[in-house]
């Protein structure tokens, strides 16, 4: 676990594909969670910026170098 | 001397022509040949999609071409996004994207884990089991409204053979809390074969001599199912997950003929809500925006599908 996490933050900070995917995926399986989730409403009134911020990164990331 | 179309084609060029084709380069000519595509593409799918973004920062309506579009900034985003109606719409789907993707998958790798095994009238029985998908959604749609009927309807009467219940008793798309089931339902009976033949393919991937490896290693059968089955079929099992997933989001036609999204609004769901929005009240700015929302979702799950279809190639 330690070592994923390891591994996970240091692609994060030298721009590594991998990393910077996971946290876009995380980011639009937490929108669309939050989307359609019957709780709160504050989660779904934010829902659509998170989905959008994951789905951009997530284009921007896929150019990153492996 | 016979000559083929193409040579009478090439000698009916002008000398003109004929001698500017033969100087360009092949990067020219793939662009020629590819234009027409990128074209129609922009044509038909990125003007669109600008142009509804666009819309969605007005107040346009399409039934008053006439009247002056005001530019509303984010206000209609705003409203979708705190509408507890939307709200509603948003959970009616998910409630209906859970439990068909949950029984799809159940009932479709079960299915084809049954029909992996060899035994007599295989291709038959697979056939069988295909046809509901080959239907349209309105045939399928209308065939369930009359299998859901109180009166007449064989649903209602298995249902009573069953539990002992009265058959009129009860309306599988008239009860507010029967509809959305009558929808997972006939979703489910629709499209079951389309996974169960995916996680079929995934199956018959896997090589014989794994088992016979395990079988050496006197692994039980439950082991096997555990760790060689699952393992190797689990990335087509999760791409036939994310293909419901994105195509259930969508649902439209298979409901619209089954419950018209009723009773009230129980199983209207997003893309029956936008219908209404943009071609019933003509609000156009605001469907923009909410078909803006739907397709960021869509779009972001589409991009999570094609890393994990990537995942599977280099498997």
């Amino acid at each position: 676990m330690i070592m994923f996490i390891s591994t996970f933050l240091s692609g994060l900070v030298r721009f590594r594909r991998g990393s910077w995917e996971m946290l876009a995926t995380v980011l639009i399986a937490m929108g669309v969670v939050m989307l359609m989730q019957p709780f709160l409403l504050v989660l779904y009134s934010y829902s659509f910026i998170v989905t959008l911020v994951g789905t951009v990164m997530f284009i921007i990331v896929s150019h990153f170098p492996e | 001397m016979t000559y083929s179309p193409i040579d009478r084609a090439a000698a009916k060029t002008p000398d003109g022509v004929a001698r500017r084709i033969r100087g360009l380069s092949d990067r020219t000519i793939a662009w020629i040949f590819v234009a027409p595509t990128i074209f129609l593409l922009l044509a038909v799918n990125i003007f669109p999609l600008i142009w509804t973004i666009r819309l969605s920062f007005t107040n346009f309506r399409v039934n008053r071409p006439n009247n002056a579009v005001e530019w509303v900034g984010l206000r209609n985003y705003e409203r979708i996004l705190t509408d507890p109606d939307v709200w509603n719409t948003m959970q009616a789907t998910a409630h209906f994207l859970i439990w068909t993707i949950t029984l799809q998958v159940l009932i479709g790798f079960t299915l084809a884990y049954l029909i992996n095994k060899k035994f007599r009238g295989n291709d038959l029985w697979t056939t069988i089991i295909v046809f509901p998908m080959m239907l349209s959604p309105a045939v399928v749609g209308n065939f369930w409204t009359f299998l859901y009927q109180p009166q007449i309807g064989l649903f209602n009467y298995v249902v009573a053979f069953f539990t002992g219940v009265d058959p009129a008793s009860f309306s599988m798309i008239g009860d507010v809390h029967l509809a959305p089931w009558a929808i997972v339902i006939a979703d489910t009976w629709m499209w079951t074969p389309f996974v169960m033949l995916i996680c079929l393919a995934g199956l018959r991937s896997i090589p014989d001599s794994i088992y016979e490896a395990a079988e050496c290693d006197r692994a039980s059968k439950w082991r096997q199912f555990w760790t060689i089955t699952i393992p190797m079929a689990l990335p087509f099992l999760m791409l036939a997950v994310l293909f419901r997933g994105i195509e259930n989001f969508k649902m439209f036609d298979l409901v619209v003929q089954l419950t018209g999204g009723g009773p009230g609004n129980t199983t209207t769901l997003t893309s029956i809500d936008l219908k209404r929005e943009a071609f019933e009240k003509w609000r156009t700015g605001y469907s923009s925006a909410y078909a803006v929302i739907l397709f960021v979702t869509v779009f972001g799950l589409a991009s999570i599908y094609v890393k994990a279809l990537n995942k599977v190639k280099e498997r």
